[in-house]
Order: C-alpha cells, then structure tokens, then sequence
C-alpha cells in the first residue's frame, strides 16, 4: 500500500522537478535539512557576537543614531580594565558566586545524602524542596523583597522573635552589611534544590555491590563516605558547580529585583553595571566591550574547570 | 441544511464586513504615549472630547515609571512607530531634539497661532526648548510638575504636640520655611507614637535605579547653594558643583535620610512615598505635586488632614525646587504627524487646559493658572504656583542618561550606603561629568 502511494507520488512529480532531487546527494540533503537551524542560530548568536566584538572598538551609542561611529581602538578596553567601579562590581560578583555556590553545594549534598537514606516519605520531601527552584525568579525576588520589609515582612519578625532585635532594625535590603547576604539567601534558597538533584543523580548511581564489599571489609560509616560515596559522587558535584557558577556570574534578576544593586552599590554585580551602561547609559560601545570580557572570562574560566572535571572523571 | 450554510456564510460576511469597516474608522487612530500614573487617567478622560471633536479615536500606550525611559527611550531610538505623540520626560527635549526624534513644532505653532508667550516661561524653557533659552520648540507645555512637600495638618494642630515642641524648639509648630526647620520637625516626629502607632519624620527620595535620589537631593541642594555650572562659562563644573554650599546641602539631605525616615527606605521614589502617606507612616512627605490630587482625595490623610508646602529656603535665604513634568511632542517617525498635529492645537486650547486641571492635570497656560480663581481652586493650588515659580531643572543634555546615572551613583553610595563624604561624592561627579562632556567633544 506504501509502496503503490509512494510510486503514485513518484510519477506525479514533474520530471525536471524529479530530477533535481535525485540529484541530491545524502550530504546534501543533510545540509538541506539543517541549514534553517544553522541560518537561526547564526542569526540570532553568531552574527550579535561579531556585532558586538566590532563595536566595542568603537565609540558607537544606540541613542546616537546620527552620530558618526569613530574607531576607537582598544581605547574602551583600557578603560574599562582601569576602571575603579569595573573592580568593585567584578570583586562583589565573586563574593556573590563564591558564598552562593559553597552554601548550594554544601546544603544541596547533604539533602540529596539525606534524601538517598530513602527514609519513610522521602518522596514527599523531595517535592517539597523542589518547590522553589521552579518558581519564577521575578516572583521569588517580589516575595523575598516583602519577607525582607522590615515593618510587615516575616523574616524581620522571625529574626526578632530569635535574637529580640526589633524587626525595623532589621534592614536586610537598606543595610550595606546585610544586603549581599540577603541576595545569597535568596538565591540559595532557590538553588540548592537543583545542587541536589544533581548531587542525587550522582549518589543513585554508584553501584549497590561497592557498599556490600566495604561492609564486608568492615569499613565504617565514614570510611565509606569518604573513600566511596564522595570520590563518585564528586564528578557531578563539579557539574552542579559548573552549573551554578556560570549561572551566578551573570546574575542579573534577582540582584534587580532585590536591591537593584543597592544600597549605594553594594550589590552591583558585573552584569548590573553591564546593564546600566548599554541601557541607561547608552555607552553601546563600551558596554560591548565589557561584555566580551566578562564572556571571555566565563569562557576561559568554564574552560579549565571542565578540563579539571574531566581529570577527576578519569581517575 | 441549504439553508443553514447559507445563513453560516451570511453571518461570516457580515463578521467579516463589520471588522473591515471598523479597521477603516480606526485607520486614524492616534497612539499617545506616557507613564502610568494618575494625570494620564485625567487625560484619557480628556482626549474623549478630542476625538467627539475631530472623529479621530485616541488609543495609550502607558508604562510604569520605573521602566518609562527604557521602554519609550528604546522606542525612540529603533525609530519605531507605536507613538504618534509622546508625553516626554524634559531632560529628553536635548537627545529627542539632535537626535531627529521629535518634530519641530515652529512653523506648526506659528501657522496655528499658538504662542509659547500663553504659557508658563519655566516649563517652555524646561519642556519645550531646544537649545535652552532659544526659541526653538520641540514640545507644547503639557503636564506642570515640582517637587514638593505634604504634611499631616491634623497631626501638626494638635495641641499637646504644638505645646511639646514649642517647648523644645522655641517656635510654633507649622509647616516649615526652611530646610532646618524642616529636619527638626521630621526629628520631633521620628518614631513617635500617634494614636497608638509608630510615625516617622518624612519621606524623601533614595531611589536607586532609576532617577529618584537625584530628583530628591537635587532639591534640596539647589537651595543650599548647588549650580550645575559657572554661569558665564558653560561646563566648567569645579567649584560648583562641588562647591562648599553644595557639600553642606548633600550632608543635609545624608542627616535628614539617616535621622528621619521610616525604616527600609533605601530605595523609595513616587510610589513609595505615597505608600509612606497613605498609610500614615510619616510627618511628611516629600514627591511631585501630581501625587497631591490623589493625596487630597484620600479618605485617610486627605481632607482637611492633609497640608501642601513648598520646598523650603536654604541656610542663605535661596529657595528652589526640582522641576517635573513634561511637554507633549509628535514624533517624528510617525505616519500619522497631521491627525497628532491636530491633538497638539487641540490640547492648547484655554478651555481644553481649563478641563485639564479640573480632572487632575496639570495646566501650564497662563490663562488657567493666572486665573483669579485658580489660588482657591483646590487646597494645592497655591503650593504649586509658588513652587513652579522657584524652579531648576536637571541636565537636559542629549547625554542626560550618562549625567543622570553617574549622580544616582554618586548620591546613593553616600546618602544610603554611607561611603566617603559628601565633597568625595560632588568630587567624583565632577570627574564623572567632565568625562560624559568630553566624550560629546564640549570640553
């Protein structure tokens, strides 16, 4: 029955039309078939990434459309490397990606250790600390931003009720010194769930028999966690960190959300500066070149830490 | 079943024919485009009459504060058509103007007879020239706007309260003439107990983001002394803008932020202000007088509760105010520049701005405000004439975005985060500023 359709088909095409298909090669034809993904992704990847590498040498502002675009040089470069506020902002990204992931990474292995003891409704538990993780970040950010008020919000009450701190003193969000670490909460809260699950998948994978040849050793608890569940677990706490770490570098919804780099800039992540000086600011120019170096920094740090991963896969 | 089909393709074409004939009518149809606030109910209330005139439909596209530059600055600059008029911010006039975004309205206002002489001199300088001080216009006065001050009148009379602070400030409590007797009143207040709730002194403006700390500070400073430039040399910014009165007048606004607000107010502009009132949360509040209409509307702090006062005098006796509000311009990219031409000579009309600050808005032809009846007209009436008649306004540069970023930095690293001192931060937004006028080729 195919085969009647397909040769009914075959004898409706034009000949002319017929044989230009037959004159396709298999490459050709694979082409054929990706080159409308190839064309999109040069389109709305490639092509911006070259757009951008030309104008950062450029003195080019989007709200200058008159202008005449001059070349710069590395001129914009040189400026941004010498810029005081580029430091402050690249030294409170690092704060930022370093306390969220060690908190994640801790907090999230040891519930995906826990949730693994597969106690009696484990199951239940699991969904639950997933919750977060699958809310929007513009709604985690608008609720926190009411926990953290001071005269209504909950958290400054639940802190009061434990330290006897009145909660209007309680400043997360206006205090220089509390304000990072109300966006790391933030952030690990909803994070951590996705560590775990990671750090999960890896804890279900190592083999059953491995624990059953230590027991019969007489290895204890903690021979076994060391020498076992954390060497082959590792693989995939490096991916979560991976994960995470490129996540956290361009963090940009929560810190807005939150503080909007505030108070002051206390806050003001990379990609905050990044945003207020291509879209505030309309320094196009220089706003692309600071981003080629934060993507080359993502890039090259990305980089080593997977060849690093791949030598912990090896051993 | 005949029957049936045919009656199906009947009602299709009738559907069809009635959608085709009303894409027709509202071929015309002309997008204004402005912020999300209360003025732009007012003027949607207003453009009905428009568009009963002309037979011409008015649509809006309104954007909330926060996001209004972004979004309608983007709009202007991809030269997209979505905005037939646009309501815009007056430090846009320089950027809008160099930049081909708005069209010259010269020989539309000349043809048309509407002279910019009717109209209220501050806001055609602030809203609708380009360059400043010549007679170049870019916009028609549209929507008069000051910072100023609320207070709660019901609070101040009260006898017990007069009585304490007479007692401990030597004169009669009222609202205040002079930013010292501003802060001592927020100092009185400042988490004291009033019908058995906690109260704060006043609410000002910290907001980061956007243009908030500026717009607040810049108030106050203006009073103490602060000038964006040397009068007779344009640019030339050292010694004053980092001048030893404008030092004084950022430490002012530093002590009043860190001795008198209510907590969490590192980042509060417009809306959060009015919150801080409504609620009954503060003294005084300080915010553009379009928020006043709904204030005295307000069923809690309106009424007879609620007072209007114009920014107080500075230490030496000078006594300005922030300028708001914005002028209404075509935009040049539009395909449909007669029909807003149109809404432009419409809305200059006296009768049309005499309705205009009856719903709400805020007129700036002197026919309405020099009115005789104007004073009384509403209980702020008199707070926004004397303000309007006091005021300055921020950089209207096409590099106002720079300007604008480079001191929302600058005053919210001292006055909320409390880094360095007040002549570090006028020190460094002078560098910043030079910086932006040297990379525009001005210095």
């Amino acid at each position: 029955m195919l085969n009647r359709t397909a040769d009914n088909v075959a004898r409706a095409t034009p000949e002319p039309l017929a044989k230009k298909i037959r004159g396709i090669s298999d490459k050709g034809l694979a082409w054929l078939f990706i080159s409308p993904t190839i064309l999109l992704l040069l389109a709305i990847n490639i092509f911006p990434l070259f757009w951008a590498i030309y104008l950062s040498f450029t003195n080019y502002r989007a709200n200058r459309p008159n202008e005449v675009v001059k070349n710069l040089g590395l001129a914009n470069y040189q400026r941004i490397l010498g810029d005081h506020d580029v430091w402050i902002a690249m030294q409170t990204t690092a704060h930022f990606v370093f306390w969220t992931i060690l908190l994640q990474t801790v907090i999230g292995f040891t519930l995906a250790w826990l949730i693994d003891r597969k106690f009696r409704g484990h199951a239940f538990w699991t969904t639950i600390i997933l919750v977060p993780m699958m809310l929007s970040p513009a709604v985690v950010g608008n609720f926190w931003r009411f926990l953290y008020e001071p005269q209504i919000g909950l958290f400054s009450y639940v802190i009061s009720f434990v330290t006897g701190i009145p909660p209007t003193n309680v400043q997360m969000l206006s205090n220089v010194e509390l304000a990072p670490w109300a966006i790391i909460i933030v952030d690990t809260w909803m994070w951590t769930p996705y560590v775990m699950l990671i750090c999960l998948a890896g804890l279900r994978s190592i083999p059953e028999y491995i624990y059953e040849a230590a027991e019969v050793d007489r290895a204890s608890n903690w021979r076994q966690f060391w020498s076992i569940t954390l060497p082959m677990a590792l693989p995939f706490i490096m991916l979560a960190v991976l994960f995470r770490g490129i996540e956290n570098f361009k963090m940009f919804d929560m810190v807005n959300l939150l503080t909007g780099g505030g108070p002051g800039s206390t806050t003001e992540v990379a990609s905050i500066t990044l945003k207020r000086q291509a879209f505030e600011s309309w320094r196009t120019g220089y706003s692309s070149a600071f981003a080629i170096i934060l993507f080359v920094a993502v890039f090259g740090l990305a980089n080593i830490y997977v060849k690093a991963l791949n030598k912990v896969k090896q051993r | 079943m005949k029957s049936t089909l045919k009656l199906a393709l009947g009602l299709a074409s009738a559907i069809f024919a009635s959608t085709a004939v009303s894409n027709v009518a509202h071929a015309e149809d002309l997008t204004l485009c402005w912020a999300a606030w209360d003025p732009a109910n007012a003027l949607v209330e207003l453009s009905k009459d428009f568009t009963k005139e002309t037979g011409i439909g008015m649509k809006f596209e309104f954007v909330p504060w926060t996001n209004y530059a972004d979004r309608f600055l983007n709009e202007l600059n991809s030269h997209g058509k979505l905005c037939d008029l646009i309501i815009g911010d007056s430090q846009w006039i320089g950027g809008a103007a160099e930049n081909g975004h708005y069209v010259k309205l010269n020989d539309f206002f000349d043809k048309e007879k509407i002279s910019m002489d009717d109209f209220v001199p501050a806001t055609v300088v602030g809203y609708s020239e380009w360059p400043k001080n010549t007679p170049n216009y870019w916009a028609l006065p549209a929507m008069g706007d000051v910072v100023g001050w609320t207070y709660r009148k019901d609070w101040f009379s009260r006898p017990e309260l007069q009585k304490e602070f007479k007692e401990k400030y030597g004169w009669d409590l009222a609202a205040p003439t002079t930013f010292d007797q501003l802060k001592q009143i927020a100092e009185f207040f400042q988490k004291r107990q009033i019908d058995g709730k906690t109260v704060y002194g006043a609410s000002i403006y910290t907001e980061r983001g956007s243009e908030g700390i500026t717009m607040g500070a810049m108030d106050v400073l203006y009073s103490f002394g602060f000038q964006y430039e040397n009068p007779k040399k344009p640019y030339e910014m050292e010694g004053f803008v980092n001048s030893e009165k404008s030092v004084k007048g950022l430490e002012f606004y530093k002590a009043l932020y860190d001795c008198c607000t209510p907590p969490g107010s590192s980042n509060a502009y417009m809306g959060e202000g009015v919150d801080a009132f409504k609620s009954g949360q503060v003294a005084m509040h300080m915010n553009f007088a379009f928020t006043w209409p709904g204030l005295q509307k307000d069923e809690n702090v309106g009424g007879d509760k609620i007072g209007y006062f114009v920014n107080p005098k500075g230490p030496d006796g000078d006594q300005f105010a922030q300028l708001g509000g914005q002028g209404i311009s075509v935009v040049s990219y539009s395909d449909k520049q007669e029909s807003a031409l149109k809404y432009i000579k419409w809305f200059a009309n006296k009768d049309v701005q005499a309705k205009w600050w009856s719903l709400g808005g805020y007129s700036c032809l002197n026919s309405v405000v020099k009115d005789p009846k104007f004073p009384s007209s509403q209980p702020y009436a008199q707070a926004f004439l004397d303000s309007m008649a006091i005021v300055k306004d921020f950089w209207a540069e096409p590099s106002y975005a720079p300007l604008l970023q480079a001191s929302q930095k600058r005053f919210h690293d001292y006055v909320v985060a409390g880094q360095g001192s007040a002549k570090d931060a006028l020190d460094g937004l002078v560098k910043d500023w030079t910086q932006v006028f040297q990379d525009d080729g001005k210095m």
